[in-house]
């Protein structure tokens, strides 16, 4: 894929969502943003969708209770139903309040766990994966902002870039 | 500059006039003598009422204050006319303890309403408190607000004083604890006679409310001085005075929820109990700044309210929420599990005659929030906002209602004139008192340090 980015670095979080509004003003693209830490209203500034993870979570959510509740109706009422401190022993709903904390964890382990794991896999990270970041100084102190060329001009683009106050400016092209 | 509008000066005053006429009617229709006992409970249709032991061992009542007779240990060998004569004993001794509950439900029921009108003002006062105290950024804006439904607060818990007063004079029935006959049979009660008597008991509501009061008139009065003041100082002295009321909050707020609460079934103890009705509060407080809000801002009067706002406050009714059922089941599953005769009592009652509203209460409070509020854009519009929170209020309400019913009305509750004319007259208070307050200053704080970081407020 030949294509020519620029990388423009930042050193300032709002240096860099000021560059980013007008950047999306001039309409030329954003690629990708490395930055050392989240940045709040990045993700609006770039105009990206928003997140689905929260819908996702709410699923496994609901998927661990209702795991939980036949798990615990399978262990405590059908398999093996054990007296513990006269408490009835033969109804999943009689002993429910009993449960209501495992219901609880399960709920909260799904949802948390398998949360991760679907961020994970959505942002193609897995051990032994090779870092993607183009500079190692985003990680440390500096933000990175990948913008496309396309059939803009490279100096022009340049100049704009160095105005919106980015300290530090390569062309890679990717052939 | 807000004003009351006419429409809705007209609609208070007519749910007060309405109460108040429903609740004169209520004292009015209550039975006085046991044959109108026997009169209503003929014409009612509720069965089970009219149930009655006939086996002659008159059972435990849950609030374990029956008149068990003395009189049954009759000397006599036909053990026939024994039993015949003790069911009598027992129909009438049954006659007698519901002529006394059908007395107190109309007082019970001024009671719950006064309660939880009184409660959303203290617990949107400690709201406020909380805001001033953590020097929180977002909210100045909403401080006028927060101050007019505070307003309520010294009329709410005048009006509560009086009735607690009148269960001290014994115009009513609401405390057991109070009647002298009840406390020479009772042990339980003698030993705590040191805590639980009249005059302690009137003192102690005195100074709560005389050092609620003083606090919200203190930082009123500062936050309006910060208004026209050159430099922070009245909004410094707020801080220290939130930080200060926040700490005689929580220690008086548990020791009134004990005291004008819990003390109704005076056996039983829970230890969170403060802590579960300061979290029914504060959520209630909170949403009616949020339904308050929320009414202005559809009136045109808060442009400086954004939608952010409105979702940090969406935020604290479903936090608050699940607070309050994080609560409830803890207490609930702890005596449910042990199931310690002298604690169990207080949910055996709740839950064998007020199960709907018991569990349903539930269900209001903790799973309609939990799903209407969980997803973040429902927290931004208004009209999501503005049903969850009726919800809520309606479920705190039957909250209060479980919490007092059953120790002073049993079994014989229902949801009647009484009750909905108390909620009428004192919901009419309420939007009066709150609405008028906020005519009385401009609804943006002039000179609050945050209110520029408020303003621009954005999430």
């Amino acid at each position: 894929m030949a294509s020519k980015v620029i990388q423009a670095i930042y050193t300032d979080d709002d240096l860099l969502l000021q560059a980013v509004k007008q950047v999306r003003e001039a309409r030329y693209r954003i690629g990708e943003i490395y930055t050392p830490f989240p940045v709040h209203g990045l993700d609006k500034a770039m105009g990206l969708a928003p997140t689905r993870l929260a819908i996702t979570s709410f699923i496994y959510g609901i998927i661990g209770l209702l795991f939980s509740i036949v798990m615990m109706n399978y262990l405590m009422i059908e398999d093996w139903p054990m007296d513990i401190g006269g408490k009835p022993s033969f109804s999943f709903i009689q002993n429910m309040p009993a449960f209501v904390p495992i219901m609880f964890e399960l709920t909260v382990f799904f949802a948390a766990h398998l949360m991760v794991f679907t961020f994970f896999m959505r942002s193609k990270l897995w051990p032994f994966k090779k870092a993607e970041n183009p500079d190692v100084r985003t990680t440390d102190d500096r933000f990175l902002m990948e913008v496309d060329v396309a059939n803009h001009s490279t100096e022009e683009l340049t100049d704009f870039l160095f105005k919106t106050g980015a300290s530090e400016i390569k062309l890679i092209d990717n052939k | 500059m807000y004003t009351l509008s006419s429409k809705l000066k007209l609609f208070s005053i007519i749910l007060m006039v309405v109460g108040f006429l429903g609740l004169v009617y209520g004292f009015i229709a209550a039975p006085s003598t046991l044959d109108d006992v026997k009169e209503m409970l003929v014409h009612d249709d509720h069965g089970q009422v009219m149930e009655t032991p006939v086996t002659g061992q008159l059972e435990d009542d849950e609030t374990g204050f029956d008149y068990v007779p003395s009189e049954h240990e009759l000397d006599t060998q036909r053990t026939d006319e024994r039993d015949h004569i003790m069911a009598e004993d027992a129909e009438l001794v049954h006659l007698e303890h519901v002529l006394h509950q059908l007395q107190n439900k109309p007082w019970a029921a001024l009671y719950v309403a006064a309660f939880f009108f009184f409660m959303i003002a203290l617990g949107a006062m400690a709201f406020y408190a909380v805001q001033y105290a953590a020097q929180a950024g977002w909210s100045p804006v909403l401080f006028r607000v927060m101050e007019g439904v505070t307003a309520y607060l010294l009329p709410g818990s005048i009006i509560m004083f009086i009735l607690l007063a009148l269960s001290g004079f014994h115009l009513n029935h609401l405390f057991v604890w109070m009647d002298p006959e009840v406390v020479a049979h009772d042990e339980i009660i003698q030993n705590k006679l040191s805590y639980l008597n009249v005059p302690f008991f009137l003192i102690r509501a005195a100074i709560y409310i005389a050092g609620w009061n003083l606090f919200r008139y203190l930082m009123r009065r500062n936050s309006l001085r910060q208004d026209e003041a050159t430099d922070n100082r009245w909004f410094k002295k707020n801080f220290k005075l939130a930080a200060g009321f926040l700490v005689f909050f929580i220690v008086t707020e548990s020791m009134m929820s004990w005291d004008w609460i819990m003390s109704l079934d005076p056996h039983w103890f829970s230890t969170l109990f403060g802590w579960y009705v300061f979290s029914s509060m504060f959520v209630s407080g909170i949403t009616v700044i949020a339904l308050v809000t929320i009414y202005l801002k559809s009136r045109d009067y808060l442009p400086f309210v954004n939608n952010s706002h409105i979702h940090d406050l969406a935020k604290f009714m479903f936090g608050i929420s699940i607070f309050w059922a994080y609560l409830w089941f803890s207490q609930f599953m702890l005596i449910w599990y042990s199931n310690i005769p002298e604690e169990v009592t207080y949910f055996v009652s709740r839950i064998e005659d007020y199960n709907l509203l018991f569990f349903g209460m539930v269900a209001l409070n903790f799973i309609f929030p939990l799903l209407l509020l969980m997803n973040s854009d429902f927290k931004r519009v208004n009209w999501v906002v503005v049903m969850t929170g009726i919800i809520i209020l309606i479920g705190h309400y039957l909250d209060v209602y479980v919490m007092v019913m059953p120790a002073t009305v049993g079994e014989s509750w229902f949801i009647g004139i009484s009750e909905i004319s108390a909620l009428a007259f004192f919901s009419g208070l309420f939007i009066f008192v709150v609405f008028s307050s906020l005519t009385k200053v401009p609804l943006l704080v002039k000179r609050n340090p945050f209110r520029k970081e408020s303003e621009h407020y954005h999430y």
